[in-house]
């Protein structure tokens, strides 16, 4: 992918990099992700080996973020919470993609299904988010599987909104009359050669979504109807943070400017990817 | 027009039967036995299949939803389980500080956000655009209650300027309630703003680019006019809808929010319903909220028709 190759992919990136911003947000987010992927390897101690002796520790060379109410060494419990953090985010955007892929071309291709799909997809979305991912996991019960099921719930029907929009505009095309013409299948068309032609705004909302997770999943976690809070997750640690605030502000800085890092980031990379891919914007860059 | 309203209007009730569907089925998702979850662990047989009659959840599930509505269309929300009072009343009882909470952070979001927005757009590519649109991203990046536990421990515990949690009771003189909301209304002021900003910039962009603008330049307008009087005016318009998407995520930021500054609102008592799985309150709370954000986006389309004279249906 690095050689200097003309594909139209390795330009696109070469593109997309030219932005500061974005190349900063993309460094960061590839040295988060490193971080959760080898958290065994690069973090000091284990995220939930306790020392009482050594609790309430403020960062210092031994322990670089501090200690918690239990001698846990918060960078570590930071490090593995990325893994958390952005395994419930990446598995939100998966399903919620997924679903919103679906019902958005269905309802934007098929114009008798398109009143009823959105007419839902309007209901759901006057929910504020927590709200409804609050009342899901109220009902289904607190756990790492609910909470990413009822982001994802939530978050379907945003993703199905822009679908539909671009699905809209692509249907009109001349190429997809020309492939009707040849008699390609109504299912190839939808899955093939729209869902081809919208990836790019696909692929911006869902870097979004992405941090709209994260953000969500702390927000929940924090409230004590998220992930259970023997999890190390960020929303978990400053959950339990927050009794220790006045004498431990670290317990709670840290984990919060992780969140921040990852949803900057991802919000960075988005926005360039959008800017990019739209084209009136290209013009005036 | 008057069709236009009417189907407007119509459009209106039909996703509010669909939000209450959701509503009702969300929390028949529950597993289990909602009187004996509403119980506890320490009832009786007798005392469940009463609770159950009196219900109705003895009956078909579509029986139960045609029951519920019919209550719902006279304003009847429910009995809350653990309050022992109407759903209804509950949440009016809880609604002021979240309502001046609510108002209070739209009018600081607005007020940052739209001069920074316009200001950003005025002076694009420039050094303070570049800090204006920073702060744009850093504000949708900020959790809201990790932001206020910081400001907290500066202001209120190290500095001592403002309380640092509850309300007062009743009786405290409003002056001194409104006191405890300083801090949390410019917490979720500050990161709404960001929104509200980042589409003032947009949209300032998008006129500032339109042909009537280079007229107004050409005929010798200066610089400030131009702005003042023939950018800002159709700039301004978008930005309304922009602000009824505030309102959602102010509210969604309300109820975290309140929790971190232990406000008795309305999100707090959500969150205290959802903790004991107190039903109809979470689902009365849904219901309100979804309704009030489906009214006010209405209000905003028809804000349109009396601001815009372009904009006719």
């Amino acid at each position: 992918m690095r050689a200097p190759s003309r594909s139209p992919s390795a330009l696109l990136l070469r593109k997309l990099f030219r932005r500061r911003l974005v190349l900063a947000g993309a460094i960061v987010l590839v040295i988060i992700a490193l971080l959760a992927l080898f958290a065994p390897w690069v973090t000091p101690y284990e995220p939930t080996a306790m020392k009482i002796v050594d609790r309430m520790q403020s960062p210092r060379a031994s322990h670089w973020f501090g200690t918690d109410e239990l001698g846990r060494d918060v960078f570590s419990r930071v490090v593995f919470g990325a893994r958390y953090s952005l395994t419930i985010g990446a598995l939100v955007v998966l399903i919620s993609v997924t679903g919103g892929v679906l019902l958005g071309l269905v309802a934007g291709f098929f114009r008798r299904l398109d009143g009823p799909i959105m007419r839902v997809v309007d209901a759901m979305m006057s929910f504020p988010d927590i709200l409804l991912a609050i009342a899901l996991v109220a009902v289904l019960g607190a756990s790492m599987t609910n909470v990413i099921l009822a982001l994802a719930v939530v978050y379907t029907p945003r993703v199905a909104r822009v679908v539909r929009a671009s699905t809209l505009v692509v249907r009109e095309l001349l190429f997809i009359e020309a492939a009707r013409a040849l008699g390609v299948s109504t299912w190839r068309i939808l899955f093939v050669h729209i869902l081809q032609n919208i990836a790019s705004p696909i692929l911006v909302q869902a870097t979004f979504i992405f941090a709209y997770a994260v953000l969500a999943e702390a927000g929940l976690s924090f409230l004590g109807v998220g992930v259970p809070p023997e999890l190390p997750t960020w929303g978990t640690m400053i959950a339990s943070g927050q009794q220790f605030a006045h004498q431990a502000i670290w317990l709670v800085v840290f984990p919060g400017v992780a969140i921040i890092l990852a949803a900057l980031s991802l919000q960075m990379v988005g926005d360039g990817f959008r800017d990019l891919l739209d084209p009136k914007l290209r013009k005036a860059m | 027009m008057t069709r236009y309203l009417a189907s407007r209007f119509v459009g209106m009730l039909i996703v509010m039967a669909i939000v209450a569907t959701i509503v009702f089925f969300i929390t028949r998702l529950a597993p289990g036995d909602p009187a004996a979850i509403m119980l506890g662990d320490q009832a009786t047989a007798a005392d469940i299949a009463k609770l159950r009659a009196s219900y109705g959840l003895d009956k078909p599930l579509p029986v139960q939803f045609v029951y519920w509505l019919g209550e719902l269309v006279q304003g009847n929300l429910g009995q809350s389980i653990f309050l022992q009072r109407p759903v209804t009343q509950a949440l009016i009882e809880r609604a002021e500080p979240t309502l001046f909470l609510t108002l209070f952070s739209i009018i600081i979001a607005t007020a940052i956000g739209v001069p920074c927005g316009i200001i950003a757009a005025v002076w694009r590519g420039t050094a303070t655009d570049q800090v204006f649109s920073g702060f744009a991203m850093l504000g949708a990046s900020i959790p809201s209650f990790w932001f206020g536990l910081i400001l907290m421990q500066i202001f209120a515990v190290g500095l001592g300027w403002f309380p640092v949690a509850g309300y007062g009771d009743p009786g405290v003189p409003l002056g001194e309630r409104l006191h405890h909301l300083v801090l949390p209304s410019i917490v979720l002021g500050v990161v709404n703003s960001a929104l509200i900003l980042r589409f003032t910039r947009a949209s300032m962009l998008d006129v500032l680019g339109d042909d009537h603008i280079r007229t107004a330049r050409a005929k010798g307008l200066s610089e400030a006019q131009v702005i003042l009087h023939h950018a800002l005016r159709n700039a301004l318009i978008p930005v309304i809808t922009v602000l009824g998407l505030t309102f959602a995520l102010l509210i969604g930021g309300a109820i975290v929010t309140e929790t971190v500054f232990g406000l008795p609102g309305v999100g707090n008592l959500v969150v205290s319903a959802v903790l004991r799985r107190d039903y109809p309150v979470i689902q009365g709370a849904l219901l309100v909220i979804a309704g009030l954000y489906v009214l006010i986006n209405l209000a905003i389309d028809l804000l349109y028709l009396a601001v815009d004279p372009r904009v006719k249906y």
